[in-house]
């Protein structure tokens, strides 16, 4: 057969050479059934349901409300996108309610629809026609055919006035109206053709005008004798031909139609605009016509009414939105009606899963069919890789190979075997000897793709995201780098005077005094990593431990802290005539200050995770003190950059901070100006030891609190399981909890005294106590985010001037909340508390 | 309402496999008629013995699996597997050389594969050369044509109580051309070569598997594809040789009827389970198969030489069919591989 054809392509009466596609079926007609009746009116629900979904695209907005009275032809939603269609009245009546109802879909889900009762009397909205549409502007025209809500009638429902509006780069050869109808069962269009084939004409006109082709064919299988006779007759003396293919399934496929017709191929993934050919429905076109000739908008089609089922089966011009149940009574379908129902031909339709699910504007056909017409679907046997598929398949696949990589998942296989050319016509289901539901394991597999791509497509989304996110916060971070060097830069030079007054005092041996801070910080370091060992043996319940570990870590920083201090103070003083030999060390000690800061920070960090992720109670202090041990890792790397500026210049650099108060440990290494300054010194210094000596004692009592408070909540729990259970050694357990409470009361007592001892000492160096430092920072912080969100006013406003003014103002308030949560930070620190010791 | 929710398509066609696989069988009763008039009741035997062993074997197996019998048995494809095996059988083997033939074919070749479609292998085939090289004396013990043994004889000599086996046996024409090729005189003297254009007697078993072929064909049982490319391998191949030595070379006629040409064409290489599958791909996988009988009969050590041409080109099969994959709707050129 194929051989033949391949040797002697067909004709057609007018000399066009039709061409071939592969495979193909030829399965029972069964067209008489329903196309020797002539079309009739359909019946009049009482109750119309419009999904909002009844095309391709974005699904229509209601613009109606419950209750209101709507005229036929009246809109019900208008179109919600580029790629959408308004839903209209089919007739007059009431809008009951707007909500999901089922509808006829392959995922059997419930959508939204406009519920219209009717009142009977099919009043019709005022109209407007345009018959002149040739003298309409072209986007006039376009916009009205979306306006009446009309989409493709034949398969998919994409809305025509997309399709119609080629852009003009687009040259269109070809313009196709598929009339082939080449599903068995279906007459709809061959009924429509044979009535009324001067109003598909001048409807395939309305399009030509649209399109422009070079020539416009219409495509009709030649099983449909008088349908192609009274299009001939109707189309004489337009230009329009007529063109009789031979009869075939799936010839009435999109892409099988183009080839026939035009020996074209449309490109896997394309569109047949690509190749300069545009499709249209037979429906479609009479659609248009009616729109020209009495401005209706479409508000109903010919669908056909068919199987044995139907003791009047038929052709009938239905209002979109009829429910199927009344269709079946119209036409005498037996109740309840067992078997098959299908919306749709006996090769692509769907089960209809309710019967209550309405015509919609693609809805060809309605099967009413007994089992003993369309039997039950047969066990599904081995396949026997007999190839019957791959001969019928239209699109040249290997449906045989498909099969075997969609049962097995392997999807990338099935992708390589060209899947997704797969029209899903069951071409090859319908002749596979072991009944292999073919189809269905190609939708599977599909389906299962897409997901995956969508997936896909998440995650770089959330990719992108991410990098986007990181890069804003590094350029961020570099704005904020690039003021604050500035900043310093404008504060040294301010300051320089004084500092060569202070260069020229002699100073005490500062590097003794790194050393020793060096030292104290290592042997904190040393602890810390015992303890975090400790930690990891103890496994889970490290929570506490690891807050013991971070203090520690944080104590270390602050004796670095001091050996910033001291580094700053001296290394102008070493550089003094006096000593030639120290301006090296305050650099590299800071260094090494640098390096063990930030792994510190990052040691606390790994710690405050860890505690995240057992979910401790107290993650989010630790994590607040890993940002305390970042920002004074910052601190030390500025001061580092700063000493290194200038170690080789005989001037002071800056302070890190220009802080209000300026804390006490500074006067450590400024103080041996002079004789009285140098018993001032000693003081200090005991004064110094001291505070170390609590801030130590403090982290103590800490972790006491911190286990034992631990321990204590584990026994609390443990009694009232045993008190639940009414264990016996409830006693016990109660004396446990009681001896641990006391022990965690007496921890917090004893540190609570010292934080206040602290405090106060604080307050009496400092001028200022803890309060009124975190109240100045909540106020800068504010200051940042009124600024902030004045800004995003402002720009959203467009307001240039204001912008300008605004981003002065937020940098400086950023700025002065930096400094606050620094000296704050510091203050803090010094003291050996921590934010939370306040209370 | 009792209603059906399946998807698309909702009409099949009226293919069954069972129904194929018994067209399959009936086609070989030309055949099967042709050899029980040249060979007597010796091949009736064996078919019906053979698919009783390959029902049993298949049923027994599928119990095994825990798979339901009786959907599984009713593709006949074990019994199509028995009916090729038993006719490739002389008509002169005994029980036992049957049981061991199908047995292997049903249990070793296809289920433990897993069963229809999954096997690589022409099961047939399978047992087939398991026997030829096992039992070499039972398996080429074919009779005189025209001498038929009456249907005593031929019970006597399924239940392998005939004394006389060997004294009924006489050559095949391929084994007369091969004992015989390069001296004109031999051949010319040699009475079952003296056909009316081909081997005596074994023209027209090929015939009436022609026969049985072309009415597969017009059932649309089997594409014209494999048969066409395999005799046309075969004969194209004879060709030159004959034309330059006739003595030598058999003639293409010759080749196409004799020995189980027909029968490999039409029966044996259109098995499409361990065919290959694209279009392509099985012109290719029948020619070869056509030029290996070819070069086997004429060079090789065995007298005949489908099952070995199909043994052959099923392992090459996957390969064939990863080269040939079709050109589809809307791309420029085939794929290759499997991905």
């Amino acid at each position: 057969m194929s051989l033949l054809s391949l040797f002697r392509p067909a004709r057609t009466e007018s000399g066009r050479k039709l061409h071939d596609f592969h495979g193909g079926i030829h399965p029972p007609q069964r067209k008489t059934l329903s196309s020797e009746a002539p079309i009739r009116p359909g019946p009049l629900s009482a109750t119309l349901v419009l999904p909002l979904n009844m095309h391709l695209g974005a699904p229509a907005l209601p613009c109606v409300q419950v209750g209101d009275r709507v005229l036929k032809g009246q809109i019900l939603a208008e179109a919600s996108g580029p790629v959408s269609a308004p839903v209209h009245a089919p007739t007059s009546g009431v809008v009951r309610a707007i909500e999901p109802r089922p509808i006829q879909h392959p995922s059997g889900l419930d959508a939204l629809c406009v519920v219209l009762d009717s009142d009977g009397e099919d009043r019709w909205t005022a109209l407007t026609p345009c018959p002149d549409y040739r003298d309409m502007p072209r986007a006039e025209l376009v916009a009205r055919i979306r306006d009446a809500g009309i989409a493709g009638l034949g398969g998919a429902g994409f809305p025509t006035a997309v399709k119609v509006n080629v852009r003009d780069s687009q040259r269109i050869e070809q313009l196709i109206i598929n009339a082939v109808e080449c599903e068995p069962y279906i007459t709809a269009d061959d009924r429509l053709m044979r009535e009324r084939a001067e109003g598909v004409i001048a409807g395939i006109q309305v399009l030509q005008h649209l399109v422009q082709p070079m020539e416009t064919l219409v495509g009709i299988e030649d099983n449909k004798p008088e349908a192609i006779a009274a299009m001939r007759a109707a189309a004489a003396g337009t230009g329009i031909e007529i063109v009789t293919v031979p009869t075939k399934y799936p010839s009435g496929g999109e892409k099988q139609l183009i080839r026939v017709l035009t020996g074209k191929e449309v490109r896997s993934g394309g569109l047949p605009a690509d190749v300069g050919v545009v499709c249209h429905n037979t429906g479609t076109a009479w659609a248009l016509h009616r729109l020209v000739t009495t401005g209706e908008p479409l508000i109903s089609r010919i669908t056909t009414l068919t199987g044995t089922a139907f003791a009047e089966p038929g052709n009938v011009e239905v209002l979109i939105g009829t429910p199927v149940a009344d269709l079946l009574a119209f036409g005498g379908v037996p109740q309840p009606h067992t078997g098959r129902l299908i919306m749709g031909g006996p090769m692509m339709g769907f089960s209809i899963e309710n019967p209550l699910a309405p015509v919609v504007k693609t809805t060809n056909c309605i099967i009413a069919a007994p089992l003993s017409e369309l039997p039950e679907p047969e066990p599904e046997q081995p396949c026997i890789r007999c190839g019957a598929c791959a001969e019928v398949c239209p699109a040249d696949l290997l449906p045989q190979q498909l099969y075997w990589y969609s049962k097995a998942s392997e999807f990338d296989r099935a992708q390589h075997y060209n899947l997704m050319d797969c029209i899903e016509c069951g071409a090859c289901a319908y002749v596979c000897p072991s009944h292999i539901p073919l189809v269905q394991y190609y939708r599977y597999a599909k389906g299962a793709i897409r997901q995956q791509a969508a997936e896909h497509q998440k995650a770089d989304r959330a990719r992108e995201r991410f990098e986007a996110r990181t890069a804003r916060i590094e350029r961020e971070k570099a704005e904020k780098e690039a003021k604050r060097q500035a900043r310093l830069e404008a504060n040294r030079q301010k300051s320089s005077p004084a500092t060569s007054v202070a260069a020229a005092t002699p100073a005490a041996d500062p590097v003794a005094d790194l050393k020793k801070a060096v030292g104290e910080a290592s042997s904190a370091y040393k602890a810390a990593v015992k303890i975090a060992k400790e930690a990891e043996e103890q496994g889970a319940d490290n929570a506490a431990d690891l807050r013991a570990e971070a203090d520690q870590l944080k104590a270390r920083a602050d004796e670095l802290k001091i050996a910033l201090r001291d580094a700053k103070a001296n290394a102008p003083a070493a550089v003094a005539p006096t000593a030639q030999a120290a301006p090296a060390d305050p650099v590299a000690d800071l260094k090494k200050a640098v390096g063990e800061a930030s792994s510190a920070y990052k040691a606390a960090v790994k710690a405050a995770k860890e505690a995240e992720e057992q979910g401790a109670d107290n993650a989010a202090d630790l994590r607040a003190e890993a940002d305390q041990l970042k920002a004074r890792a910052d601190e030390l790397k500025i001061a580092l950059r700063d000493a290194k500026a200038s170690a080789p210049a005989p001037t002071r650099p800056a302070p890190a901070s220009p802080a209000p108060a300026a804390p006490p440990a500074v006067s450590l290494s400024t103080a041996p100006e002079s004789p009285t300054a140098q018993a001032n010194a000693e003081d200090e210094a005991s004064a110094e030891a001291e505070r170390a000596k609590r801030a130590q004692r403090m982290k103590a009592l800490k972790t006491a609190f911190n286990m034992s408070h631990k321990q204590w909540k584990e026994a609390s729990a443990a009694l009232e399981r045993a008190e639940r259970d009414g264990l016996p050694d409830v006693d016990t357990h109660r004396a446990r909890v009681d001896k641990l409470k006391k022990k965690a009361d007496l921890a917090k007592a004893q540190l609570n005294e010292l934080v206040e001892a602290a405090k106060a000492d604080m307050k009496a160096s400092t001028g200022t106590d803890l309060k009124t430092l975190k109240l100045q920072a909540a106020r800068a912080e504010s200051t940042v985010r009124e600024k902030t969100a004045a800004l995003a006013t402002a720009r959203e406003a467009g307001d240039e001037e204001r912008i300008n003014v605004l981003q002065q103002e937020l940098a400086a308030a950023e700025q002065q909340a930096l400094e606050t949560a620094r000296t704050l930070k510091q203050a803090v620190a010094e003291q050996g508390l921590s934010d939370g010791d306040d209370a | 309402m009792a209603l059906l929710h399946v998807t698309s398509p909702h009409a099949t066609s009226s293919q069954r496999t069972g129904a194929l696989m018994r067209q399959v069988m009936l086609a070989t009763l030309p055949g099967l008629a042709v050899l029980t008039w040249l060979f007597g009741w010796g091949t009736v035997i064996n078919v019906i013995w053979a698919m009783l062993i390959a029902a049993a074997a298949e049923a027994a197996v599928l119990k095994a699996r825990g798979k339901p019998v009786g959907l599984y048995l009713r593709d006949n494809s074990a019994l199509v597997t028995a009916v090729l095996l038993a006719l490739a059988i002389p008509p002169t083997a005994p029980w036992w050389l049957t049981l061991i033939g199908v047995g292997s074919a049903i249990i070793l070749a296809k289920q433990l594969y897993g069963g229809l479609g999954m096997n690589p292998f022409n099961p047939a085939m399978v047992g087939y050369v398991l026997l030829l090289i096992s039992f070499p004396v039972e398996m080429t013990r074919w009779l005189a044509p025209g001498a038929a043994p009456d249907l005593a004889t031929s019970w006597q000599l399924f239940l392998d109580r005939y004394p006389g086996a060997d004294a009924l046996t006489g050559a095949t024409p391929l084994d007369s051309f091969r004992t015989w090729a390069g001296d004109a005189s031999a051949l010319a003297a040699e009475p079952i070569l003296q056909g009316r254009f081909a081997g005596l007697g074994w023209e027209w078993v090929n015939v009436a598997f022609l026969a049985g072929g072309l009415y597969l064909l017009w059932r649309r049982i089997i594409t014209w594809h494999i048969p066409v490319a395999f005799l046309a391998g075969l004969g194209l191949c004879a060709l030159p040789f004959w034309l330059y030595d006739p003595v030598r070379f058999a003639s293409p006629l010759f080749h196409l009827f004799s020995g189980a040409a027909m029968f490999g064409a039409f029966f044996i290489a259109t098995d499409p389970v361990s065919a290959a599958t694209s279009r392509w791909g099985r012109l290719i996988y029948a020619a070869l198969i056509g030029v290996l009988i070819w070069v086997i009969r004429s060079l090789g050590g065995y007298p005949d030489a489908v099952a070995f041409a199909v043994l052959l080109l099923n392992l090459a099969a996957p390969t064939i069919d990863y080269y040939t994959q079709p050109r589809t709707y809307g791309h420029d050129k085939p794929k290759r591989g499997t991905g």
